[in-house]
């Protein structure tokens, strides 16, 4: 985050601490990219390898979740922060959890992978998939870097994002329900894509939830429970 | 069945709902100030000052040394008319009266609005005769009246079952929270409306603050509470309202739990986040 609005402390440790908790949220969201990127790919090309890496580094994951977290903790013990200092340690515990939860289910989705690739009918809805793919990791790249710079100007954006993102999961879940209604024996295969577009559903679920902690954490407005309208119009009046 | 029906009694929405309506009555106002400066000699001090304290609520003054704070809690007892060089100038309205009107006298203004001081004063007197001295002096003698008014007053200051076996020991022999509270039981045996605190706990460990922020909880059920703290945590935990003051003006003032959280000035944000402007 830039230092203008967590530096200038008379306390410097302060200031440090402030800028490792800020660091370790940006590690893991980098992370966190990296896993779903990671496991979409290794959905769409079917690559094992890939996808078990996957399923192995979520626990870096969830391990700087809890270091986060108690870093956090113990600057409220100690420090008593207020203000834009307390609402960042807030959001930031929100945020680790949002991006944990949306690192699980990248292994969900890697998951996915690895019971898909023993079928060999060869992979549909790729495209569909590739588009929802690239929208989430859209969403979760702006929310962190708006983090990054402590900048909500442009956050409805990513929020507005998720209409799309649940489009085309409608989108496939109806044309996989057709493919279930025409022969039965599609519904196991069905449903594992099913799983799998599903997990990148919520992944931009949690990246709203990140950029709604954002606002809050800027500003200190609890944006959460808004329509996407309401949001907007919120944001524009100052 | 039984069991949903049981957890269903548990919450009363309508005393929830009405609850939430209480709460958004208008406060009334006990002391408000309008456009007050003040002038040590030459040197100005308070510059405009405007606000309103809500009855029986607690009002902190937050800020740097020198900002004007205690200069401002001083201003609602008039105990800088003590200091030669000051000249004021604007109101200070206490129920609607201005306090600083020539008519008004001052002793009887001052048994109004109490006040406790940053070091614990006790008189070299017994424990009771200490809390007893306010009614002495406006001349009641009656012993069953003091004996009740002292043991009311070290009650409200949550003294009572500590001092109730030692009324006659001298005052100086107590500890320094017990002096504090001592003189904040001396304070309110003369039933004054307003109570004015300047750095309550600031000499004292942390027990015993506690102690004293846990007895101006008490106390706001009853007087209207105007506290100066250098411990913004104090502030933060005992206060309804907050002002933030900084080169004897006032910057900010707010419901405390919105000025910790989310202040509306830099210069507030600056101050209690603790960084340098």
């Amino acid at each position: 985050m830039e230092s203008k609005e967590i530096g200038h402390h008379i306390s410097q440790k302060f200031n440090k601490e402030l800028e490792d908790i800020c660091n370790k949220v940006l590690t893991m969201g980098g992370l966190v990219e990296q896993q779903i990127e990671m496991a979409v790919k290794a959905f769409t090309a079917r690559d094992i390898e890939l996808a078990e890496l996957v399923i192995k580094q979520d626990n870096q994951v969830d391990a700087l979740e809890m270091e986060i977290d108690s870093e956090c903790t113990q600057i409220m013990a100690l420090r008593q922060p207020t203000a834009f200092d307390l609402r960042m340690l807030i959001a930031v515990i929100k945020i680790a959890r949002e991006m944990e939860r949306a690192g699980d289910k990248a292994e969900r989705i890697a998951e996915m992978a690895i019971k898909l690739s023993s079928t060999d009918n060869q992979f549909d809805h790729k495209y569909e998939l590739e588009h929802m793919a690239s929208l989430i990791m859209e969403m979760m790249h702006g929310a962190l870097d708006a983090f990054a710079r402590a900048n909500i100007e442009n956050i409805t954006e990513i929020t507005g994002k998720d209409v799309n993102v649940n489009r085309e999961y409608e989108n496939i879940l109806r044309r996989l329900i057709t493919r279930m209604m025409e022969d039965p024996r599609n519904i196991t295969r069905a449903l594992d894509i099913i799983w799998a577009a599903r997990a990148m559903e919520r992944i931009g679920d949690y990246a709203c939830n990140i950029s709604e902690h954002l606002i809050y954490m800027v500003n200190g407005e609890d944006v959460r429970h808004l329509t996407q309208q309401e949001l907007e119009k919120r944001m524009k009046t100052p | 069945m039984t069991a949903q029906e049981a957890r269903t009694h548990t919450i009363d929405m309508n005393s929830v709902l009405l609850n939430r309506a209480h709460q958004s009555e208008p406060e009334e106002t006990s002391i408000k100030v309008e456009n007050l400066n003040l002038f040590y000699g030459e040197k100005q001090a308070l510059y405009g000052i405007n606000m309103e304290m809500p009855k029986k609520k607690v009002t902190a003054y937050i800020g740097p040394s020198g900002c004007g704070k205690s200069t401002l809690l001083r201003c609602i007892n008039r105990m800088n008319d003590l200091v030669d060089s000051v000249t004021i100038d604007g109101k200070i309205l206490l129920d609607d009266e201005n306090i600083y009107e020539k008519s008004v006298n001052v002793a009887a203004l001052r048994r109004r609005v109490g006040m406790v001081f940053q070091k614990p004063n006790p008189f070299p007197k017994s424990i009771f005769e200490n809390v007893a001295y306010g009614l002495r002096i406006q001349g009641i003698n009656d012993k069953r009246i003091l004996a009740e008014t002292v043991e009311n007053a070290l009650r409200g200051a949550a003294l009572w079952d500590e001092m109730k076996d030692r009324l006659n020991d001298n005052a100086l022999g107590i500890s320094g929270g017990q002096q504090q509270r001592l003189v904040i039981a001396r304070a309110i045996a003369i039933e004054p409306e307003v109570l004015l605190l300047d750095e309550p706990a600031s000499a004292l460990d942390p027990i015993s603050t506690l102690k004293i922020e846990e007895l101006i909880n008490d106390l706001k059920e009853k007087y209207t509470i105007v506290i100066v703290t250098h411990n913004m945590q104090q502030a933060a935990r005992v206060s309804d309202y907050t002002a933030f003051m900084y080169m004897g003006e006032l910057v900010e003032m707010g419901a405390t739990s919105e000025l910790f959280t989310n202040p509306r000035k830099k210069q507030t944000e600056d101050y209690i986040t603790g960084r340098y402007g």
